[in-house]
Parts: structure tokens; sequence; C-alpha cells
């Protein structure tokens, strides 16, 4: 067990700056975060943009800001948990938490501060009625293990480059594999759309281009799906599996379950210390909402700073907290 | 009048309205749709990441700047779009664009 004073959930420049507030209160930090590397979108999705609303910097590229404030952060000695997912909280009788992780790291605090962003990236779904229904019973949203796939009817559905490579690879394995895709032609990898006209040439894939997908059917479980073209046909094919391969979509993911008070997939925050409805637990950053929310890095940061002066008193019930500038007391470390 | 345009907006139970927007205050149409109460997600906040912004365009596209390949690339994603998709949050409406014609369709969650 992981045992901190703060646990935040989000790496990126609202949860590293976290850090830096917490640490001026000698308050310690365990970050965690489903990315494999620290920065969040910032690093994930636009290290080389330029960044031009950082007080200090007229212009900083996104990356170098992440870099800086790992720096910046260093005295206070964060600890990270990478690359996995947050799934639940479980309360203690002291009122202090344990943050249980997709991999079953426990983390054990007495706050949790989420900045989560955007959220985490999770499977899209396409919007068909009884979709839900066959999920694990032959609807599958990713590829886990090919194998499973052996000697079935796979139809696979997407025209990006997962969807391309599995229907490549599932090609060898699987008894037959059909994949649809809406337009009649390809954004995904050259080569790899390539060598899928190839395999249909071949007769070895069934490729069903220009169809959308309407309808899955089945019993227990999934037996057919359902495609139009653009006349409206319909066209009815046998399958074990389904993949729809339609990347993926930033949702709040389990955060949703945890009692927090949501509005339009955002965590509800008091103002006056960016508190959730429960105790302890804090959102900061693009996850929050309150009138007037602006989502930006510098707005992130200032609640950073308005939630450690809150969180303190969870840290230290007994000590009384003083307000200090860095510039008279300086950066001490720990 | 300068710099404002008509636009019809259809939203997801049908209902359809007329709005005026200006053309000169450097908004996107997901940003005009905001200002005007449409339930528009917007996730990312912009960068064509989330394509909760998702429209379609009914009429007038071809006045429209041409989608660049992070727009297509996250369309192509998009299990219910056509060929009539783009995201609004890609989309800066000009004087050209009067009498645009669009449905929303981004995801509510």
């Amino acid at each position: 067990m992981i045992t901190t004073d703060i646990c935040i959930i989000g790496a990126g420049p609202v949860g590293l700056f976290a850090v830096f507030e917490a640490g001026l209160l000698k308050m310690r930090c365990h970050l965690i975060d489903v990315l494999p590397q620290v920065g969040g979108q910032l690093s994930e999705i636009y290290p080389h943009k330029p960044i031009y609303d950082i007080p200090g910097y007229p212009t900083i590229r996104a990356q170098e800001l992440i870099d800086n404030q790992m720096k910046q952060i260093e005295p206070f000695n964060p600890t990270f948990t990478l690359g996995e997912r947050v799934e639940c909280l479980e309360r203690q009788e002291d009122g202090s938490y344990v943050v249980v992780s997709s991999e079953g790291t426990r983390i054990h605090c007495q706050v949790v501060v989420i900045a989560g962003g955007l959220g985490c990236f999770e499977p899209r779904k396409p919007e068909l009625a009884n979709l839900v229904k066959y999920e694990r019973k032959g609807v599958d949203y990713m590829v886990r293990n090919p194998e499973t796939y052996r000697d079935k009817k796979i139809i696979i559905a997407g025209g990006g480059d997962s969807a391309l490579d599995w229907t490549i690879y599932l090609a060898d394995i699987a008894k037959e594999v059909t994949l649809i895709h809406r337009s009649d032609s390809f954004r995904g990898a050259p080569d790899s759309a390539e060598k899928v006209y190839h395999l249909a040439q071949k007769g070895a894939i069934n490729l069903l281009l220009s169809h959308n997908l309407a309808d899955v059917h089945g019993s227990d479980s999934l037996s057919h799906v359902i495609a139009v073209n653009k006349q409206k046909e319909e066209v009815k094919l046998e399958a074990d599996y389904f993949i729809p391969l339609f990347g993926l979509t930033p949702k709040l993911g389990p955060i949703a379950d945890w009692g927090l008070n949501i509005d339009k997939s955002a965590i509800v925050v008091n103002t006056v210390d960016y508190s959730t409805n429960i105790e302890r637990i804090y959102a900061i950053g693009d996850i929050n909402t309150y009138p007037g929310k602006l989502k930006l890095i510098l707005c992130g940061y200032h609640e950073a700073a308005l939630m450690a002066q809150s969180a303190f008193k969870y840290v230290y019930p007994d000590q009384k907290l003083s307000f200090k500038y860095t510039t008279v007391n300086g950066i001490n470390t720990f | 009048m300068d710099n404002i345009i008509e636009i019809e907006i259809e939203d997801r139970d049908g209902t359809v309205q007329t709005i005026e927007v200006p053309t000169d205050v450097n908004l996107s149409l997901m940003e005009l749709l905001k200002a005007c109460d449409y339930e528009v997600l917007a996730t990312c906040g912009g960068m064509a990441l989330c394509a909760t912004c998702h429209v379609e365009i009914k009429s007038g596209g071809e006045n429209l700047s041409e989608p660049q390949d992070q727009e297509l690339d996250m369309l192509d994603t998009l299990p219910d779009a056509n060929d009539d998709s783009r995201l609004a949050c890609q989309l800066r409406l000009t004087n050209e664009n009067n009498c645009l014609s669009i449905k929303i369709r981004g995801a509510l969650q």
C-alpha cells in the first residue's frame, strides 16, 4: 500500500501544479494517471503546440511547460503510478480514503484530488439500440486476445488504423472476416488500406464499403449484424463476434459512479475551495464545473492553490494554517 | 446588416430555429451554438478530439472551408457520420455562409 497525504488523480498540468501548492503546505502527493507518462493532454495530444496564455511565458511549447512543471515540483518528491486507471475510492472509518487502481494498486490518503482533465479515453460505441445487450456476448470494443476469434465469423466496423490492422491480422485466424466502413475509401495508413483491398480481391475477407451499421440481432448471444447502404438497402450478416473499432472518446469513466454531483460530464464544485459534494474529495482543472468556469490551464492553477489551502485541515487537523509567500519563505523541500 | 448572417439550426429533437450570428467575433460554430444555449458538450474545447460538436450540414456546405486532416480523421471514427458531417469546432463562419442550414448531431455524454 502506498501512503500519502493527497492522492491526485490525473498528472496533467493542473495535477502537477497541485503538488507544488500542496508542497508549500508540507503535504505530500502521489499522482496516478491512466496514461503511461505525465503531462495529460499536453504530452499525449499536442506536445509541440505553442501555448500563449501561461503568465510569464509569451509562448511555450506544451511539453516544455510540463517539463518545467516537473522541475518545479522536484523539491516536494511526488510519487507516481502511471498507466493505471483509478477504479474506485474506498472510504475508511477515520474519513481517509484508499484509492484503488485497475491493476490493484492501493493508495491510502487523507484527501483525494480529481484533476482528470477530459476524463479517460474509452472506446467509442456506435449508437445501435441492442448493442449493449450483447456486450461480452459477441460484441467487443477492442481485441484483447486474438485467439478468441479463431475459426469464428467476425465482423469489424470502422475505417481507421485499428479497424484496418485487426482486419488484416484476424483474416489469418478467423473463419470469416467482414469489414464494414461507412465511406468508400480509408483514411488509415495507405499501406494497411492497400493490404485490405488486396485481401478482399483474393476473397480472404469481405469488404463492405459505403455501408452504415443499422442493428444487431441475437438471442442469448449475438448472431447477426445489419448494415445498410446509401440506398437504405439492408444486408444481414451472420456473426459470432462483432468488433466496432471507432477510436477512443473522452469519458468520465468510473468517476461517474462515485456519488459525485455531475453536470454534463463535469464534476460540480464549490468555488470557495473547489471541493465536491463529498468531504475530502476535490476536483480541479478541466474536469470540474461551476458558474463562469473557463477551461484554461491558468484557471486550473488557481483552483489548485485554493484546494491546497482547504485540504490542509484534513492532513494537519491540529495545526493552524498560516499563509506564506514563496518570496518570503522560499521553497522548503521535504 | 454588415457582418451578421442568418443560419438555420435543427436541434436533436427536430426543432428548427433561425438565428442571427455575427461573423466578425472570431468564434467557431461550436462556440456560437454554445453561446445560443444549444446543448453541445465540446469536451475537448475545440481541438477536434472528441467529436461531441458533430453537426450535419443540410445545405450551404459548399461555402464552408474544406475540412483539414485532423477533422476528417476524427469524423472517420464517428459511427454515425455521413458525407455531410462536420465538426462545428472547426468551422468559422463568414458572410459567405448566410443561410447555412445545419442539424446538431453530437453525443450528449
